[in-house]
């Protein structure tokens, strides 16, 4: 406790006069393992390339990711399990940091959905041999133009991106800190440690290597825009509180601190700052979870990118951007609810409704994925707009649910392939119920799931963010949530229909049987998502104690 | 701690489903008896719940309360009233019938392909809707009740599409699309019917806190429960969509149709005379239990519906060329007799209705499964493609006649009794309903007659002239059927002591007496007129 109390005593130093000296930083390292441990790994990874010789680098990268998540996950555990998601919940390193509850479930979520990525990440045995060698879904040598020689050499040379591990890791760190960032420069820093090296994942394709840069390109613009309207907002934000810090903000907001800081007597208690700089900052969070009107990049980037960076990117960025967002809502803003609810309102409703009805259209299945998951993120920000512990226990618990079916949603999808590698195209998925009967049933229990048919988990988390929001008083959204249900269900079962009711096609894709790893994954994905339809209590009762914000 | 045995019904029939589907693919023949042991298991275990359940006890038998999901306040409660008994006995008599008469139904084409296991995949499906089925007329919890009522549309769904008409099998691509057409669109009436019910029960829970039926119906009784006026409403008509898509209910019918009209004969049994009980089921012990004013409320428009359905469905069945889309219309209007039974709040009304469902049941099942004979022999759903059967055929045209007579319902056989009770009791209250629903009677015994004239009497056409009889294996299937409508059509007495009692908690969910008797003896004397 003693360290509780001395950060909270330099917080409140810094926060009473100007520094007259710079303290010594006070970091604790025990509570900040999971990322440390993440980070440090990442950073080994990088020597590990320097230096390892290439032939065993595979191995020992691979070793070390999942080592780390591990252990980084044991020490999520260990702190879940010494009280900081409860009783001792407090504000870590400075005030940057927040341990508690939603912090440490939303990292454990992130860490395990990571371990069965880096497992596709590391799948070999889907691509025949090239020259002798195994091959993964990453290009031989990212910086060699496509169709050069120099590519062909590489090839040849049985080169493979080991780099997408270390780069995983880094991404990995700045998403858990993402969620458990307690000021605002924290926020940025988190969401740019995160966002750089996703930006280059998408990029490493070994197949359609134009449309993953193209992918890349575009996600990198987009981020970059909204990383920019983000910091904007951030200094609108200091404008008005004069200081980062989360809870000084919500001091501001509530009017419990009245004294202007000298230097910003003009601007301070502003409310013009504080409502744009408000808007500014949610939008780059919205951006990151991919609600309407700032989704445009994510069917192109989730269709461009390597298909097991897909699933991990569609499953853990989501979970850091919503905790961000809620820590962010629940935090600091709620002294201004009533200026937020009705617009989040909005931008449920059209999330909810512009994924569902787009998703009709697609012909591709990973773009099918990609505007689903605009339509799950209508559905988490339902539960969102609830304002309510319960609101989010629901929103972790469907975080939890949601990534792992997309994950194992998104390694069947690498699973089905033809000559030129994944076929994604749907027409090519026809019959595939016939040729391969556990493969498309395992895909269509992920199917179901998302389409929240009961007994599997999106009927548990969909009920629970559905029950929150009625609660909230919020009954049109989950009217407006059943419907596009409805025309979601629409196009889940179309995909069900294809694989089982039609005639396979005589060129049609064949299914590759995958390495363990990947088995693991699906086989996780699938069990998951049972346990979480048929039993939810435990990790609802989990959730519900890891719905308490530290302020 | 009793024996679980509501569970261990339900259970069965899904541990069944799940050894079926894991038989190897060269084991076909095993696996259809391991699924006929199954239903057979689980019929006696239906039976020993009826044998079990005291008529004059307790509303609610054989509970089961066990927790199950706190946050969302589920609990895992079976118990059953005489109606669920009913219902269950009949959906567990009914299904070793279907897995008989859909024997070679599923055989695959060609057996060189050692994966695709269509045989397993068809009976252990077919395992699974009984399970699914079985545990929604035990469920006593809303919550529960509801995610076995959507997830049987999987299944269900499966079935429907994957799984055609020998007939139409093959490479005909034409039916293929046609079938996955029924399937889709059976699966997204009930899906969207089912979804409006989900914002339903959230707002049932945020009204009443939780999802026990037994409690919040006797909070409602004892008025500790009060519900705003339009509140209920909207939480009734969200309910009662999703069961009048299930059931059907003109004008939410076209999907039952397709749906049988593509199925093979077993699973269309399967859909109407099985699946489709759960909606009115749930209308009778959920609209009326959990919202009796609103059903009061909304009682005259459900009873025009519910007459525009005998009527239309009758007047579209005389108009079918095929023949099990007939058989299918004939259902709706059957439903319709079913749902005004219900909703005519009188204890023969209601108790006719449950003796409807049951017998609706076991004749359609009759009926439909010798079509299916018929039209696997043929090859055709037409009825112009038959004539003069009865002289090549006699067993099987003498089965279907009764089946046919069944649907009709003439007396001395059991839907008789079923459509006189539920006449008997809507005129006692709504005499005017009461006259129009008798138009569907006439009806019924016009497509019916004219049905078995066309395919079964006049000269023998030439397709028809090599047609085989009955073999063992399919008098197996529909004798008994007959016999229990006979014996039923006599000696009703055993279903109706045990459904009398629950009819009588339901009136007295929704505050509401008979009529005085007098009305109804008048009633009974222009019935004897008929």
């Amino acid at each position: 406790m003693s360290t509780a109390t001395a950060a909270q005593a330099l917080l409140t130093l810094a926060a009473n006069g100007p520094a007259d000296k710079i303290p010594a930083p006070h970091i604790e390292y025990a509570q900040l393992a999971p990322t440390l441990i993440v980070v440090g790994a990442a950073v080994l990874g990088v020597l590990v390339e320097a230096f390892v010789p290439r032939r065993s680098r595979y191995y020992v990268q691979v070793f070390l990711a999942v080592a780390a998540l591990a252990s980084a996950f044991a020490a999520v555990v260990g702190l879940a399990a010494g009280g900081y998601g409860s009783t001792k919940a407090h504000i870590a390193a400075m005030g940057a940091i927040a341990v508690d509850g939603p912090a440490l479930f939303l990292q454990g979520t992130i860490l395990l959905a990571s371990i069965v990525a880096v497992f596709t990440f590391a799948e070999r045995r889907l691509d025949p041999k090239a020259h002798g060698n195994r091959v993964d879904s990453f290009a031989a040598q990212a910086a060699s133009v496509p169709g050069s020689d120099s590519e062909k050499a590489a090839v040849k040379a049985g080169f493979t991106t080991t780099e997408v591990f270390p780069l995983a890791l880094f991404a990995i760190a700045g998403m858990l800190i993402f969620p458990a960032a307690n000021d605002l420069l924290t926020l940025f820093i988190a969401l740019e440690v995160f966002s750089l090296p996703l930006y280059l994942l998408c990029a490493v394709a070994r197949r359609q290597r134009l449309m993953s840069q193209e992918a890349a390109v575009k996600y990198f613009l987009l981020g970059a825009f909204s990383s920019a309207f983000l910091l904007f907002g951030i200094a609108l934000i200091y404008g008005y509180a004069g200081s980062v810090s989360y809870a000084v903000i919500a001091d501001v907001v509530d009017g419990t601190v009245a004294k202007l800081d000298p230097a910003l007597a003009s601007t301070m208690g502003n409310d013009a700052l504080l409502l744009i700089g408000g808007a500014l900052i949610l939008m780059g969070l919205l951006f990151k979870v991919g609600a309407v009107p700032f989704h445009m990049w994510t069917p192109d980037v989730y269709q461009g990118a390597p298909t097991p960076v897909t699933g991990f990117m569609a499953a853990a960025t989501k979970v850091a951007a919503f905790g961000a967002l809620l820590r962010l809502l629940y935090v600091v803003l709620p002294g201004l609810r009533w200026d937020w609810r009705p617009v989040m309102w909005g931008v449920a409703i059209v999330t909810m409704l512009a994924g569902a009805v787009i998703a009709v259209t697609q012909t591709d299945v990973k773009r099918l994925l990609a505007y689903s998951s605009i339509a799950h993120a209508g559905f988490i920000l339902a539960g969102v707009i609830a304002t309510s512990a319960q609101g989010v226990q629901s929103v972790l618990f469907y975080l939890l649910a949601y990534s792992f079916v997309t994950i194992g949603a998104f390694a069947v999808v690498t699973l089905v392939r033809d000559a030129g590698g994944e076929a994604t195209h749907l027409s090519k998925w026809a019959g595939l119920g016939r040729r391969s009967p556990l493969t498309a049933a395992v895909f269509a229990v992920f199917l179901l799931a998302f389409a929240g048919i009961p007994l599997t988990s999106g009927f548990a988390g969909k009920f629970a963010v559905f029950k929150a929001a009625a609660d909230g008083g919020a009954g049109v959204l989950v009217v407006v949530g059943v419907l596009s249900s409805a025309i979601a269900a629409f196009f889940y079962i179309r995909v069900i229909v294809l694989m089982f009711f039609s005639e396979p096609k005589a060129d049609g894709p064949t299914v590759a049987v995958p390495s363990p790893l990947t088995m693991t994954t699906i086989a996780v994905g699938v069990a998951v998502t049972l346990v979480l339809g048929l039993a939810p209590q435990y990790f609802l009762d989990l959730a519900g104690q890891a719905s308490t914000f530290v302020r | 701690m009793n024996f679980p045995l509501l569970t261990v019904t339900a259970a069965v029939p899904a541990v069944g489903a799940i050894l079926t589907a894991a038989v190897p693919a060269s084991r076909r023949t095993a696996a259809k008896w391991l699924a006929l042991l199954f239903s057979l298991a689980t019929l006696a275990l239906a039976v020993l719940v009826a044998v079990r359940f005291e008529p004059g006890g307790d509303r609610y038998q054989l509970t089961e309360s066990h927790a199950w999901i706190k946050d969302f306040g589920v609990r895992y409660e079976l118990g059953v009233d005489g109606i669920g008994v009913a219902l269950i006995a009949l959906t567990a008599l009914l299904i070793p019938f279907v897995i008989g008469a859909g024997w070679n139904d599923a055989d695959p084409l060609e057996t060189n392909s050692s994966r695709w296991r269509p045989t397993q995949g068809f009976f252990a499906l077919i395992l699974m809707v009984e399970a699914m089925v079985i545990i929604s007329f035990e469920a006593t919890d809303v919550f529960l009740f509801y995610v076995f009522f959507e997830a049987m549309l999987i299944p269900m769904y499966f079935l429907i599409g994957g799984f055609g008409d020998r007939a139409h099998s093959g490479t005909d691509e034409n039916a293929a699309a046609q079938r996955s057409y029924a399937a889709v669109k059976f699966l997204l009436y009930n899906l969207v019917g089912g979804l409006i019910m989900l914002a339903a029960v959230i707002g049932l829970y945020v009204v009443a806190g939780n999802f026990s039926l037994q409690e919040i119906t006797a909070a409602r009784a004892a008025g500790t429960l009060d519900m705003a006026t339009n509140t209920e409403r909207l939480l009734f008509l969200g309910f009662f969509f999703a069961f009048a898509v299930k059931a059907p209910l003109w004008p939410l019918h076209t999907w039952l149709p397709n749906a049988m009209g593509e199925a093979t004969a077993p699973v269309a049994v399967l859909i109407t005379a099985v699946v489709d009980k759960v909606g009115t089921f749930a209308m009778l012990r959920f609209c009326l239990g959990l919202f009796p004013d609103a059903s009061k409320w909304a009682t005259p428009v459900i009873l025009v519906l519910a007459l525009i359905s005998i009527v239309y469905g009758a007047l579209l069945a005389v108009g079918q060329r095929d023949i099990k889309r007939l058989v299918a219309y004939a259902s709706i209007s059957h439903f319709g007799f079913i749902i005004l039974g219900i909703f005519a709040m009188t204890s023969q009304g209601q108790s006719g209705a449950t003796l409807y469902m049951v017998n609706h049941g076991i004749s359609t099942a009759a009926l439909m499964l010798v079509a299916g004979f018929l039209i696997s022999r043929r090859g055709s759903r037409l009825i112009a493609d038959y004539g003069g059967v009865q002289k090549v055929a006699p067993v099987l045209a003498g089965t279907f006649l009764i089946g046919g007579l069944a649907t009709l319902s003439l007396p001395g056989l059991a839907p008789f009794v079923s459509e006189f009770l539920v006449l008997v009791g809507t005129f006692a209250r709504y005499p005017v309903v009461g006259i129009i629903a008798t138009v569907g009677i006439v009806l019924a015994a016009l497509y019916t007659l004219v049905l078995y004239q066309r395919t079964m009497t006049g000269p023998v056409k030439e397709e028809v002239s090599g047609m085989r009889d009955l073999r063992l294996r399919e008098v197996l299937v529909v004798a008994p059927l007959i016999a229990l409508l006979i014996a039923l059509g006599v000696y009703p007495q055993p279903l109706t002591t045990i459904v009398n009692p629950a009819v009588e908690h339901t009136m007295s969910d929704v505050k509401q007496t008979d009529p005085k008797p007098e009305v109804a003896v008048e009633a009974k004397n222009g019935e004897a007129a008929k």
